[in-house]
């Protein structure tokens, strides 16, 4: 896929002018859905509830954009941009929040449960921290099938990472030698609750050192950290045939959903976080690099009409239909 | 035909299956060289290898979610968990994860998957080791549940089940797993969803499933000699359920007997009553419908405390006694 980044070399930085201009317009797409989302928030037009990712753009995009087209995700519950990122068309992902049928699940699962399998990007999981078992079994297929070109990422939170079953997780993965990689999408908070207040150590890399799994962490929110990261942390999956657990730092500067009243941090503090958003810092690294304002601006315009293109189509579409026999008949096979 | 063990019926059904397909694996707790915990899966890891008969750790919720995961990826795998119980630990695979994959999707996966568990009282395992969980399985749209009473349903409903594109709860009373019965040499498969009317009759129908089976032809025997004609159904298949064959046997007798072991209250055999109550069946009932089930109780250590929780021969024909 893309050529790896040398962090520390500006000149190998500078060629790969074509994947910066990427990244920064999938981050753009991610942050700019996210913003669509809330939008439609706001006039009433999405049922339910949904889960908003912003200022953690540099997690979904710098690691999905480091896998290979084979490999599987299991995204979070926060996960519209590591969907988008892995290769689902943004207007069937909005049309599936708007609950049509044309959504990427017909309808039946809305935001928190958004999957491609056509990019290999299965089911969002609502229960937290119970994706990591279900992505040791994908592992395990490829073990079995003996397709060893491939793993799967399964990403989940600082919230999930007190679950009993992504440690059962971890020693699966590890004991079986899978080709798991475990991203844990440190956001600062679980809902409303900051992880030392549910850690006794916040260093959350100490998880996968009893599992003997390789385990490393990164600012989450400098995108090509997080890509350089990752990628080295698939090479070394495919290469040792052993799963690897990476900590992605970031913060999420929208609410955790629409009931949520900030009523457990600062204005200040989300300001503070906003000024060093993942977008805003790298187009700070583009601009050093050779990148003009009017580049940059660019792919602002070009994503934020994407997205409403993708917002208009998703709202022409009909509503999710299905007779009640049919509704009987589609859990099973 | 050959007489074997129900164990065995289980045991053939997985190896045959997994002869016949290579998608086909088998994982659970000391499922190895220990032969699993009631002997059920003896030489098979000799046959198949560590790869497919694959001993996990104690992590139920853990090797549950990998059989999910290996089944929406293609695999068939069948997961034996020591005993039903333990459904308790990974109730979230279950129902939240095997169960809706597919539907939440949209159907762009599926989960061809078999848990298999034995279930059931009688052994002197104790409230945390001998329950019968099985109406819990019933309520979740996505999952179908299975219990064979016979060697021969049990073979060829879990060969059915292997093939099934679904994930299929496989329920196997401990106390089923010495009985003996006649099974085919040949390949034979018996579709899930179908009752079996193990004994024919006309003066009252026994509906049930499981263990308790063995002990209403046994009540249906006794009575016989007095004249009592009783025809005994078996269900099989909990979900989903032949409702057309529990309504055809009660709109001829026009009296009915529920049992299971399960716990009375709250039971499948509510859904069993409700089937035939909700039906034309109602208009030929000549008595009201009987229940026999466990006492409300967990399943005491004593065991004639056991005995007295646990449904038996006595209150079976005590509950036919009442209204024939």
């Amino acid at each position: 896929m893309w050529e790896v980044i040398k962090m520390d070399h500006s000149e190998t930085v500078l060629k790969a002018r074509q994947f910066m201009e990427r990244v920064m317009e999938q981050m753009m797409l991610v942050n700019k859905f996210e913003e669509q989302v809330f939008a439609l928030f706001a006039q009433g037009k999405v049922h339910g509830t949904t889960h908003l990712g912003i200022g953690e753009e540099a997690t979904g995009v710098g690691s999905v954009f480091a896998l290979e087209e084979q490999d599987y995700i299991f995204a979070t519950h926060r996960g519209h941009g590591q969907v988008i990122s892995k290769g689902a068309p943004i207007k069937n992902v909005m049309a599936e929040i708007l609950a049509k049928q044309a959504g990427a699940n017909h309808g039946r699962g809305g935001s928190m449960h958004i999957a491609d399998v056509g990019v290999n990007a299965l089911c969002i999981d609502g229960v937290l921290g119970q994706n990591c078992p279900i992505a040791c079994g994908v592992g395990l297929s490829f073990k079995m099938k003996k397709q060893d070109d491939r793993i799967v990422a399964v990403f989940f939170g600082d919230g999930s990472m007190n679950q009993g079953a992504v440690h059962e997780a971890m020693n699966l993965a590890a004991v079986w030698s899978l080709p798991v990689l475990f991203i844990c999408v440190n956001n600062t908070y679980g809902m409303s609750t900051p992880l030392h207040k549910v850690a006794a150590d916040t260093d959350l890399t100490k998880r996968g050192y009893p599992f003997g799994i390789r385990s490393v962490q990164v600012d989450g929110n400098d995108v090509l950290s997080v890509y350089q990261t990752v990628r080295e942390a698939r090479e070394y999956i495919i290469k040792e045939g052993k799963p690897a657990f990476v900590v992605e730092n970031t913060y999420r500067t929208s609410g955790h959903s629409k009931s949520d009243a900030n009523q457990y941090r600062t204005k200040e503090e989300i300001a503070e976080w906003k000024a060093k958003s993942p977008i805003v810092r790298f187009r700070k690294v583009m601009l050093e690099n050779g990148f003009t304002e009017a580049e940059a601006d660019a792919i602002d315009e070009r994503t934020t009409k994407a997205i409403e293109e993708a917002a208009a189509y998703a709202e022409s579409c009909p509503e999710a239909a299905a007779t009640p026999e049919q509704i009987e008949a589609e859990a099973y096979a | 035909m050959r007489e074997i063990t129900y164990a065995e019926a289980v045991r053939e059904a997985m190896s045959e299956e997994m002869r016949r397909d290579e998608t086909v694996f088998f994982m659970g707790e000391d499922i190895g060289v220990y032969n699993g915990a009631f002997g059920v899966s003896k030489g098979m890891i000799q046959e198949f290898g560590e790869e497919r008969v694959r001993e996990t750790p104690i992590s139920e919720t853990g090797f549950m979610g990998a059989g999910v995961g290996a089944a929406m990826m293609g695999m068939r795998p069948i997961v034996e968990l020591m005993f039903s119980d333990f459904m308790a630990v990974c109730y979230d695979q279950i129902i939240n994860e095997a169960a809706k994959q597919r539907f939440m999707l949209g159907g762009a996966v599926k989960v061809p998957m078999v848990i298999r568990t034995a279930s059931g009282g009688g052994t002197g395992a104790a409230a945390q080791h001998s329950q019968s969980l099985e109406q819990m399985y019933c309520h979740v749209p996505g999952l179908k549940v299975v219990i064979p009473s016979t060697p021969y349903d049990a073979k060829g409903l879990l060969k059915s089940a292997i093939r099934d594109d679904n994930c299929v709860i496989f329920l196997e009373q401990k106390l089923l797993y010495r009985t003996k019965g006649m099974v085919p040499d040949e390949d034979y498969t018996i579709p899930l969803g179908k009752a079996d009317v193990k004994r024919e009759g006309h003066d009252l129908s026994i509906i049930t499933y499981g263990r308790t089976v063995q002990m209403s032809l046994a009540v249906a025997d006794r009575l016989a000699k007095e004249g009592h004609e009783i025809e005994v159904v078996d269900i099989r298949t909990l979900s989903p359920l032949d409702k057309n064959a529990i309504i055809a046997s009660v709109k001829k007798t026009g009296k009915a007997v529920v049992v299971h072991e399960a716990v009375e209250f709250g039971g499948f055999g509510g859904e069993i009553v409700s089937t035939i109550a909700d039906s034309e069946a109602f208009y030929r009932l000549d008595a009201p419908i009987k229940r026999v089930g466990a006492l409300f109780s967990p399943i005491p250590f004593n065991p004639i405390l056991e005995k007295m929780v646990l449904p038996g021969e006595e209150r079976i024909e005590k509950a036919v006694r009442g209204i024939i």
